[in-house]
């Protein structure tokens, strides 16, 4: 044991030289090489082998502890509150069931563990847990194996991961991932931050942009604007873009500014993130330019809109963000048509046209065609300048027969205007989407519903799935949607899966084995939603916490 | 036994798994969902009824009160032992009271537990009426144990000659003629019925590959084996302790005749090593009160788990017995008195100064130990270059790992538990280092395994 480095190598500056002769004599044979110890009385092998022996023995019997080396730094303290045992026991199962060794293609009835994992996260830093100890390697294997864990894992693992990391190179990437430390929210004295924004790298200067941008949106705006002209374009085009959080009124002096910048992205940067702002001057000037071209015809039997689109893309235009050149395949006046549109306030086209709300605007027939142009821009501008009230118009009613066909809105822009309205009615929209139109177009807009769902949006889902078993389809036609359900479904609703698990009788029109197929996957879905329910039963405080 | 305190833990309940697709299967079912009926008896039985994919749920029952550990019933055609279902059963038992309340056994459970019941007191029986009736014949025991010894002597003086063969020739030779050199006198070996001499045969001849230094390893295990070698072949001017410990290296029968110790036996670390016929477990114990360690082995066939399970964490009473042979650990369970129940107690700690001078005292008894188990007490993990070791942290001593340890993800569990601050590690120290197999964080806390 009187060994440092290498302790299976032989200590060789201790070894007395009898036991180096040895070694020589026995590697080159005792017939090259007799042993000095070989006595008249035994043959030259037997002498050395006893001897050897004895010196190994010996060699053993006489190891002493090793100097100790420099031992590693203590880690920092992480003040918050140990998992519940049970909670604690979890983690480690969740862990333990790694992607890539599952039974192949079908599922079984047993939950698919690694899908809770990002839940766990989630819920265990909602209550603000520390990690144990000895789950930090195998958490710190899950994140580096998957990137979308990395934020919510690093989170709950804390200062120790980082600890860790720091001695073993696989997991390098939590540094890298947390440059301020996922623990540590960041510098926070005034001349702190002042000196990582002027000597710090890139990187590092991003993240303590955005960081303050979402404590202060006041301060990281005034600590950009104090070295705006000294940054590089593509660096400038980031710290803009962090703005985008907590964007607000005060921010328009400065973006408008920017629309004079030497670089053409980040003048179509400040452009767009000033058109999010209904009240500023641009998003102003865009109404007047777009309201010059829309209007209500009154001389129809029924009011209509008519569009003339822009004639040509002046200077003053593409100032404020209008990109002259069209993409191949679509005509320049539309094009034009679609950004002013798009960036206009959205609350200018009441006031243009006949004082009617968003709702009957998006009702008016649309004379010639643009329809679909016109329809279209209102809805990107909605999205950006989340405007509740003009989403709730454009989506129109969930049961309407266009939603659910390739109406003038894409289902893509129908998840990005739900998301505009609050939880609630965003998943009374989808419920009633569903219920009118299955689910086979459901899965984008489920995605954008918060978790765990609201009860009329899991009931909807779950009645839905129950028609399309009797409809006799196989339970794979909707893997997307099970697999949603089985992650965001209220466990509270797992009762009403009783009456689903039983296998039919198989119906002639049914494809063959289809009922089995249903009830094993109706299975999986009630033991997940079992699990996901202890799960947070186990991660509860043990009496409540705090005043 | 199914008191609230006495529920296992998800990990103690993971390590009777016989691989990691049963552990993985098993955590599977370990929820509400697939099962119905379930409970669990004052006993200590656990029932319960699970739904697989066919249409017929399977019954699975274990009985955990058994002091050979637990027993396993399930209705479905699995081949491992215990099956997914037995697992996912105890991980439900284990997650607490409300999946699996306490009830009167249904009948198909309690028919098992009946017969059980039956085969455990006739055993009973027979072990009384044991010695009485004695072996058929002790003059012929006696002919059977000459004749094996002749042939021990016989292999033994072979494996002389070849040894002689080898150092007359030099080692340089060994490394250039390979593995088949020792496979040949392994076998050889086997036909001469010393596995232990057979084994250590097998393992020479892994050494020339083993990397840097490995002619001074070949050197000290040739000499070793001669040692043992010398050691049969002169066993009648042996001590007693000592010859016994030079049958029991040479891999002779022999039976736990020790006297009965009865003591708190804590559950240091269990592990398991495998070869392509047989699964070895290994279970260190402590007495509390004796301050002995202790171990017990436990073999399973390859695809079964050994049948012995004792999580680390656990303390049972019982009395052990131990093998015959000077500084031998081996043991075997006797009776038991309660089911092993979980623990706070440590086992008391050393210094790694403390821990080297052990193993150098215990070789006095048994020169071929390769390491003593040892509990260090305040030992801070560090990094040593590619190497790691467990440095005293009132100290300037340190234990290097073996190089064995560092490969395996336990050496990143020690990091992590320790966190730069000092831990307890219970392990194995030898010549080659010391193999952490449990540790436990520095104030309170449970044990962690570490293997």
């Amino acid at each position: 044991m009187n060994r440092t480095s290498a302790p299976d190598r032989p200590a060789a500056q201790a070894a007395p030289a009898a036991w180096e002769e040895l070694v020589t004599s026995a590697l080159l044979g005792t017939d090259r090489r007799p042993p000095a110890t070989g006595g008249p009385r035994r043959a030259a092998p037997v002498a050395l082998l006893d001897a050897a022996a004895l010196e190994t023995v010996r060699r053993r019997a006489g190891l002493r502890a090793a100097p100790a080396v420099r031992r590693p730094d203590p880690a920092a303290d992480d003040p918050r509150p140990a998992l519940p045992a049970a909670a604690a026991r979890r983690l480690a199962l969740l862990l333990a069931d790694r992607p890539g060794t599952g039974s192949g293609g079908r599922r079984g009835t047993s939950p698919d563990l690694k899908e809770l994992l990002p839940q766990w996260l989630a819920a265990a830093n909602g209550h603000g847990y520390a990690a144990p100890a000895e789950s930090l390697p195998a958490l710190l294997d899950a994140a580096r194996g998957r990137t979308d864990l990395r934020p919510a894992a690093l989170t709950f693992a804390g200062p120790r991961a980082l600890w860790l990391a720091r001695l073993n190179p696989d997991w390098r990437f939590a540094l890298r991932a947390a440059p301020g430390g996922a623990a540590a929210p960041g510098p926070d004295t005034p001349e702190r931050v002042r000196q990582v924004w002027e000597e710090g790298l890139f990187s590092e200067r991003v993240a303590l942009l955005s960081a303050l941008r979402s404590r202060d949106a006041a301060a990281a705006r005034e600590l950009l604007v104090a070295s705006w002209a000294t940054e590089r374009a593509e660096d400038r085009l980031m710290f803009l873009d962090s703005l985008r959080t907590g964007l607000y009124a005060d921010d328009e002096p400065f973006l408008e500014a920017a629309l004079s910048d030497r670089s053409r992205n980040v003048r179509a940067t400040a452009a767009e993130l000033l058109s999010a702002l209904p009240a500023s001057a641009l998003a102003r000037r865009m109404a007047a330019r777009a309201g010059s071209c829309v209007s209500v015809d009154r001389t129809r039997d029924v009011p209509a809109i008519v569009v003339e689109a822009p004639l040509e893309c002046d200077t003053s235009m593409e100032r404020d963000g209008v990109v002259a050149k069209p993409p191949t395949g679509r005509g320049q006046r539309s094009w034009w048509l679609g950004q002013l549109v798009e960036a206009a306030s959205l609350g200018s086209w009441s006031r243009r046209l006949g004082g009617r709300s968003p709702r009957e605007i998006v009702a008016l027939p649309v004379a010639d065609g643009w329809q679909a142009e016109l329809h279209a821009a209102w809805c990107r501008a909605a999205v950006r300048q989340d405007d509740a009230e003009w989403s709730r118009a454009l989506l129109g009613a969930p049961s309407a027969p266009e939603a659910g066909g390739p109406g003038a809105v894409s289902l893509a822009e129908r998840a990005k205007l739900l998301g505009t309205l609050a939880t609630a009615e965003r998943a009374e929209w989808v419920a009633g989407f569903i219920a009118t139109h299955g689910l086979s177009e459901a899965f984008q807009l489920l995605g954008v519903c918060a978790v765990p769902w609201a009860g009329p949006l899991g009931r909807a889902v779950v009645d839905a799935l129950d028609i399309a078993r009797d409809a006799g389809s196989y339970p794979w036609s909707f893997s997307g949607v099970m697999g949603l359900a089985e992650r965001c479904l209220d466990p509270a609703e797992a009762g009403r899966l009783e009456g689903l698990l039983a296998v039919p009788d198989e119906s002639e029109d049914a494809a063959p084995g289809a009922g089995g197929y249903w009830a094993e996957a109706f299975q999986r879905l009630m033991t997940t939603l079992r699990l996901r329910a202890t799960m947070s039963e186990e991660l509860a405080p043990p009496r409540p916490s705090g005043p | 036994m199914t008191q609230q305190g006495v529920r296992w833990t998800a990990d103690q309940v993971l390590a009777l798994a016989p691989d990691d697709s049963s552990r993985k299967a098993g955590s599977k079912l370990g929820a509400a969902g697939p099962w119905s009926e379930a409970g669990s008896s004052d006993e200590g039985t656990v029932w319960g009824l699970c739904r697989g994919s066919g249409g017929k749920p399977y019954q699975t029952v274990v009985d955990i009160a058994d002091a050979a550990g637990p027993a396993y019933k399930c209705s479905c055609p699995s081949r491992k032992f215990p099956c997914k279902h037995a697992i996912g059963l105890l991980l439900l038992w284990a997650g607490g009271p409300g999946a699996v309340p306490t009830a009167e056994p249904p009948g198909w459970a309690e028919q098992w537990l009946e017969g059980r019941r039956k085969r455990a007191e006739s055993k009973r029986g027979e072990a009384a009426a044991g010695p009485s009736a004695g072996s058929a014949d002790p003059e012929a025991a006696r002919r059977r144990a000459e004749r094996r010894a002749e042939r021990v002597t016989a292999g033994a003086t072979e494996l002389e000659q070849r040894l002689s063969d080898l150092l007359r020739a030099g080692l340089a030779t060994a490394g250039e003629r390979g593995y088949g050199l020792w496979e040949e006198t392994a076998a050889r070996m086997v036909d001469a019925q010393a596995p232990g001499l057979a084994a250590r045969a097998r393992e020479l001849g892994a050494i020339p590959d083993s990397g840097p230094g490995w002619p001074v390893r070949l050197l000290e295990e040739c000499a070793l084996l001669h040692l043992l070698d010398q050691g049969w072949l002169r066993r009648d001017r042996l001590p007693a302790g000592l010859a016994a410990t030079v049958r029991s290296r040479i891999g002779l029968p022999a039976s736990a005749d020790g006297p009965p110790v009865r003591d708190t036996w804590l559950v240091l670390a269990q592990y398991d090593t495998a070869d392509a016929k047989l699964t070895t477990r290994r279970i260190w114990l402590h007495g509390v009160g004796s301050g002995r360690d202790a171990l017990l082995l436990s073999y399973g066939a390859a695809g079964r788990s050994p049948e012995l399970a004792l999580p680390v964490g656990l303390a049972l009473e019982a009395e052990l017995s131990a093998y015959p042979g000077a500084g031998q650990p081996r043991a075997a369970l006797g009776e038991q008195f309660a089911a092993p129940a979980p623990t706070s107690v440590r086992p008391p700690g050393r210094t790694p100064r403390e821990a080297v001078a052990r193993y150098g005292e215990a070789l006095r008894d048994d020169p071929w130990l390769d390491a003593v188990p040892v509990t260090l007490e305040r030992v801070i993990p560090a990094p040593d270059g590619d190497s790691w070791q467990l440095a005293d942290a009132d100290g300037d001593t340190a234990l290097p790992l073996a190089p064995a340890a560092l490969s395996r993800p336990g050496l990143w569990r020690l990091a992590a538990l320790s966190g730069g601050a000092p831990v307890t590690v219970f392990g194995e120290c030898g010549h080659r280092g010391f193999t952490p197999l449990t540790a436990w964080p520095e104030k309170t806390g449970e044990a962690v395994a570490l293997c």
